[in-house]
C-alpha cells in the first residue's frame, strides 16, 4: 500500500523525525483552520500519488489564511495526470539551502534491504543515477543487524554528506531505519532531505509503501487506505474476501490460483486479438476451495460489472475437485436467481485436473443454456472472446 | 534420483496439528512420503493418527531430528509464527525447510533469510508462499497434488502453484523428476537459479520447464545463469503480460533491478539466451514435448 505525502509526514512525525508542521484539508475552510493554526506563510500541496505536482500547478505558496483558502480552492478538484485532487496538505514553509536524497527499500534480487543516499537530491534519483552514478551510494542493509550509528555513519561518509550536516543525517538515517522496520515498510523515500537556512535538517517529502502482509500487527494501517480511491467493485469484492482487480475489458475472468488467473488474462487477450480486440475485464482468484458460495460471490461481482459481455471460468482442479466446482457453478447460478439477479451473460467453463470428467458430466446434465463447456484453456479463451465480441 | 527430495527423505511437519497441517500431512502420507512426525511444543509427547499411521509430536525441530533422523521440514504455521518456525529449523540445521505459509511479512522473510546466511546456509529454504516440492513417485513435501503425473525426466521450477499443476498435467504422459514451487513472494529462499543449477547437475533430469511471472528480475538473472551454466534444454513461460502495473513496486526499485519487471522484458531476456518461451501454458508444454520427443 502506497501512502499519500501527508500520511508519510504524519508517520515521520510520530517516529520523531524532523518534518515541517502541517495538516491535511479536504475543503478550503479546513485549509483556513490549518493555516490559522500554523501562522504566517504556508505551502498548499495537492495530495496525489503521482509525480510532477509542482509543474502541474499543484503546489502553491500562500501568505496567510485567506490566500490558503484561495489556493486550496484552486487545487482541490484539479486533475493531475488523471488523478483528481481530493486533499491538500498545508505546511509552514522551509528555507531550503541544500537538497539531498535518502531512502530504504526492499532489494528483491539480493534478498535484503538497500539504502540509497545521494547529495544530489530534489530531482529524479533515477536520472541522477544514470547521469552521475558516482553521486549515488547504494548500501545493502543486513536485515538482522539493521542500521545502527556506525552503519549510518558509514553510509553518510560514503555518500559524501558535508561535515556540518553529517551528525544530523546519521541521526535521521538511524531514526528512518527504525521507522522502516517498526511500520513494516517496503519503501521509505525522502526526496528532498533538505538543509534549512538555519542549518537544521528536514524531511521535506515522503514516499512510503507499507507491506500489506504485515497488516496483522498494524491495526492502525487500515485507516490509511483511501476508500474513496478504491474501485467500488474492488471494494465489494474485498468485503467478500475475494481477490479481485478491475481491468478495462469485456471478458469476465474467474479462476483458481494467482498464476493461473494471470495466465488466463493473457490467453484471453491473445484470443481477443482475433475477436474485436476484446480484453479481460478483471482478475479474480477464488483460491483453492471453490465452494458454491464462493463461486456465487465471485460470479455476482463479475456479472455486476456492466462492461462484462461474457465470463470465462477457468479452473484447474489440484486439491479442489472439479465435480465440486461444477456443482458450485450450477448452484451459484441458482443462488443468483434466488437473489433476484437476472443472469443473461454466457459463461464458458473449462475444468481440468482432479475429477474433471465428473465435473464436465455435471455441467452437461444441468443443461443450463448460459453455460458452455470447452475442455482446453486456449479453446475456452477463444470461445469466451468470441462471445464477448458478439455481445459488445 | 530427483533434486532435494527423494524417497529416502524423512519429513516432519511444523504445524501438523493445525487444520491445514493435518489435512496436508494426510495427503503427503497418501502420496508415499515418509512423514516421521510433527512439531508443536504444546502437544509434545502426544501422537496423531492419520488413517492408521501414528505420528509422534515433538517439542522442537531439534528433538524431532534427534529422534527420527528427519532431514526435511514442511512449515504450515500461520504467518504470525512463521519467522520463529523457520529460525527454529535453521537453528536445528535441518537440510531442507519448505515454507508453505502465505502472507508472511517481507521483513520477517528478509530477517530469517539473513539469519540463514549468517549461519552458513546449512538449510535450504523453499518459499514462503509456495506449494512445495514434489518428486513424483518418490516423495511430496507440501501441497502439490500427487496424482497429476508420474515420474519422468522433466524438471519444473515455478513461481506459481496452479500453473505448476497445469504444466504437470499438460506433460503428465512424459512425467517429471522433480517439481519445485519456489513461491511468488518478493523474497524467497530458493530461486529459479538454484533449481536450474540442481536440475543441470541431476543425471535423471533431461530438460527443464521454468515458469515465471511479472515483478522483480529473477527471470532475467536466470537467463544470464542459463547462458553461462545450463546445457540441458530449457523452455519458459511467463504469466502477466496483460496485468496492470504492480501497486507495490516502488519508484526507487527500478534503479536496483535495471529493468521494469515486465513480462516482455523477461521473455526477451530468456529468448536472447536461446530459451523458447511459450505464449500460453499449452504452447509451452508443446515446446517441451517437441524437445523430449527429439531425444
Amino acid at each position: 500500500m502506497d501512502l499519500y505525502e501527508y500520511q508519510g509526514r504524519d508517520l515521520f512525525e510520530r517516529h520523531g523525525l524532523p518534518v515541517l508542521a502541517g495538516g491535511v484539508a479536504t475543503t478550503p475552510e479546513e485549509a483556513r483552520a490549518i493555516a490559522e493554526r500554523l501562522g504566517g506563510r504556508v505551502v498548499v500541496k495537492a495530495q496525489v500519488k503521482v509525480g510532477g505536482r509542482g509543474k502541474a500547478g499543484g503546489v502553491k505558496l500562500a501568505e496567510g489564511p485567506d490566500e490558503a483558502v484561495a489556493r486550496a480552492t484552486d487545487i482541490l478538484g484539479m486533475d493531475i495526470k488523471g488523478h483528481t485532487v481530493h486533499k491538500v496538505m498545508i505546511t509552514v514553509t522551509a528555507d531550503v539551502a541544500e537538497e539531498y536524497y535518502f531512502s530504504y527499500l526492499l532489494d528483491r534480487a539480493n534478498r535484503t534491504f538497500l539504502c540509497i543516499a545521494s547529495v544530489a537530491g530534489g530531482m529524479d534519483i533515477e536520472q541522477v543515477a544514470a547521469e552521475t552514478p558516482d553521486k549515488v551510494v547504494k548500501a545493502p542493509i543486513d536485515a538482522v543487524k539493521g542500521v545502527d550509528e556506525a552503519k549510518a555513519r558509514e553510509i553518510v561518509t560514503a555518500a559524501g554528506f558535508p561535515a556540518e550536516v553529517a551528525d544530523q543525517v546519521v541521526e535521521i538515517a538511524v531514526g528512518l531505519w527504525q521507522a522502516f522496520v517498526a511500520e513494516d515498510a517496503t519503501l521509505v523515500e525522502v526526496n528532498p532531505l533538505a538543509k534549512n537556512g538555519d542549518g537544521r535538517m528536514l524531511l521535506l517529502d515522503a514516499k512510503i509503501s507499507l507491506d500489506e502482509n504485515a497488516a496483522f500487527r498494524h491495526p492502525d494501517h487500515e485507516a490509511l487506505v483511501d476508500q474513496a480511491a478504491v474501485d467500488p467493485l474492488e471494494q465489494a469484492a474485498k468485503a467478500k474476501d475475494l481477490n479481485y482487480v478491475k481491468l478495462d475489458g469485456e471478458v469476465g475472468i474467474i479462476g483458481n490460483g494467482a498464476g493461473l488467473v494471470m495466465s488466463t488474462l493473457d490467453v484471453v487477450a491473445y484470443a481477443g486479438e482475433r475477436h474485436g480486440n476484446v480484453k479481460p475485464a478483471n482478475f479474480l482468484d477464488i483460491g483453492g476451495g471453490a465452494s458454491a458460495a464462493v463461486m456465487a460471490n465471485g460470479l455476482e461481482i463479475v456479472l455486476s460489472d456492466p462492461a462484462v459481455k461474457s465470463v470465462f471460468v477457468n479452473v484447474f482442479g489440484g486439491i479442489t475437485a472439479c465435480d465440486e466446482v461444477a456443482n458450485g457453478i450450477i448452484q451459484a447460478l441458482a443462488l443468483l436467481e434466488q437473489r433476484g439477479e437476472q443472469v443473461t451473460k454466457p459463461l464458458v467453463v473449462r475444468l481440468d485436473g482432479n475429477n474433471a470428467e465428473a465435473g464436465r458430466a455435471i455441467l452437461d446434465s444441468a443443461n443450463n443454456p448460459l453455460v458452455q463447456r470447452v475442455d482446453t484453456m486456449d479453446g475456452a479463451a477463444e470461445r469466451a472472446a468470441e462471445l464477448a465480441a458478439a455481445g459488445v | 534420483m530427483a533434486i532435494w527430495l527423494t524417497k529416502d527423505s524423512k519429513v516432519i511437519v511444523q504445524g501438523m496439528t493445525g487444520s491445514e497441517g493435518s489435512k496436508h500431512t494426510r495427503r503427503m502420507l497418501a502420496a508415499g512420503t515418509n512423514v516421521v512426525g510433527g512439531v508443536n511444543p504444546r502437544k509434545a509427547g502426544q501422537t496423531v493418527d492419520f488413517d492408521g499411521t501414528e505420528l509422534p509430536v515433538f517439542a522442537s525441530v531439534a528433538d524431532a531430528m534427534a529422534e527420527t533422523g528427519a532431514d526435511v521440514t514442511v512449515i504450515f504455521v500461520p504467518p504470525q509464527f512463521t519467522k520463529a518456525a523457520v529460525v527454529e529449523a535453521i537453528d536445528a540445521a535441518i537440510g531442507l525447510a519448505v515454507v508453505i505459509t502465505e502472507g508472511v511479512p517481507v521483513h520477517d522473510t528478509a530477517s530469517f533469510w539473513a539469519y540463514n546466511v549468517a549461519q552458513g546456509e546449512r538449510t535450504r529454504i523453499v518459499g514462503p508462499n509456495c506449494p512445495g516440492i514434489a518428486s513424483p513417485g518418490a516423495s511430496n513435501a507440501g501441497i502439490i497434488p500427487a496424482d497429476i503425473t508420474g515420474s519422468g525426466r522433466i524438471g519444473l521450477v515455478s513461481k506459481s502453484g496452479t500453473l505448476t499443476y497445469q504444466m504437470m498435467y499438460e506433460l503428465r504422459d512424459i512425467g517429471f523428476s522433480t517439481c519445485v514451487g519456489i513461491g511468488g513472494d518478493p523474497i524467497i529462499g530458493t530461486t529459479h537459479i538454484d533449481a536450474l543449477a540442481a536440475f543441470e547437475a541431476d543425471p535423471e533430469t533431461d530438460a527443464i520447464v521454468m515458469i515465471g511471472e511479472i515483478g522483480g528480475d529473477a527471470e532475467e538473472r536466470a537467463a544470464e545463469f542459463i547462458k553461462a551454466n545450463v546445457t540441458k534444454p530449457v523452455v519458459g513461460y511467463i504469466a502477466g503480460f496483460t496485468a496492470p502495473p504492480g501497486k507495490t513496486m516502488g519508484h526507487a526499485g527500478a534503479i536496483i533491478s535495471g529493468s521494469a519487471g515486465t513480462a516482455e522484458a523477461k521473455q526477451a531476456a530468456l529468448e536472447a539466451v536461446g530459451v523458447k518461451v511459450g505464449k500460453t501454458p499449452t504452447e509451452t508444454a508443446k515446446l517441451m514435448r517437441e524437445i523430449m520427443s527429439g531425444n
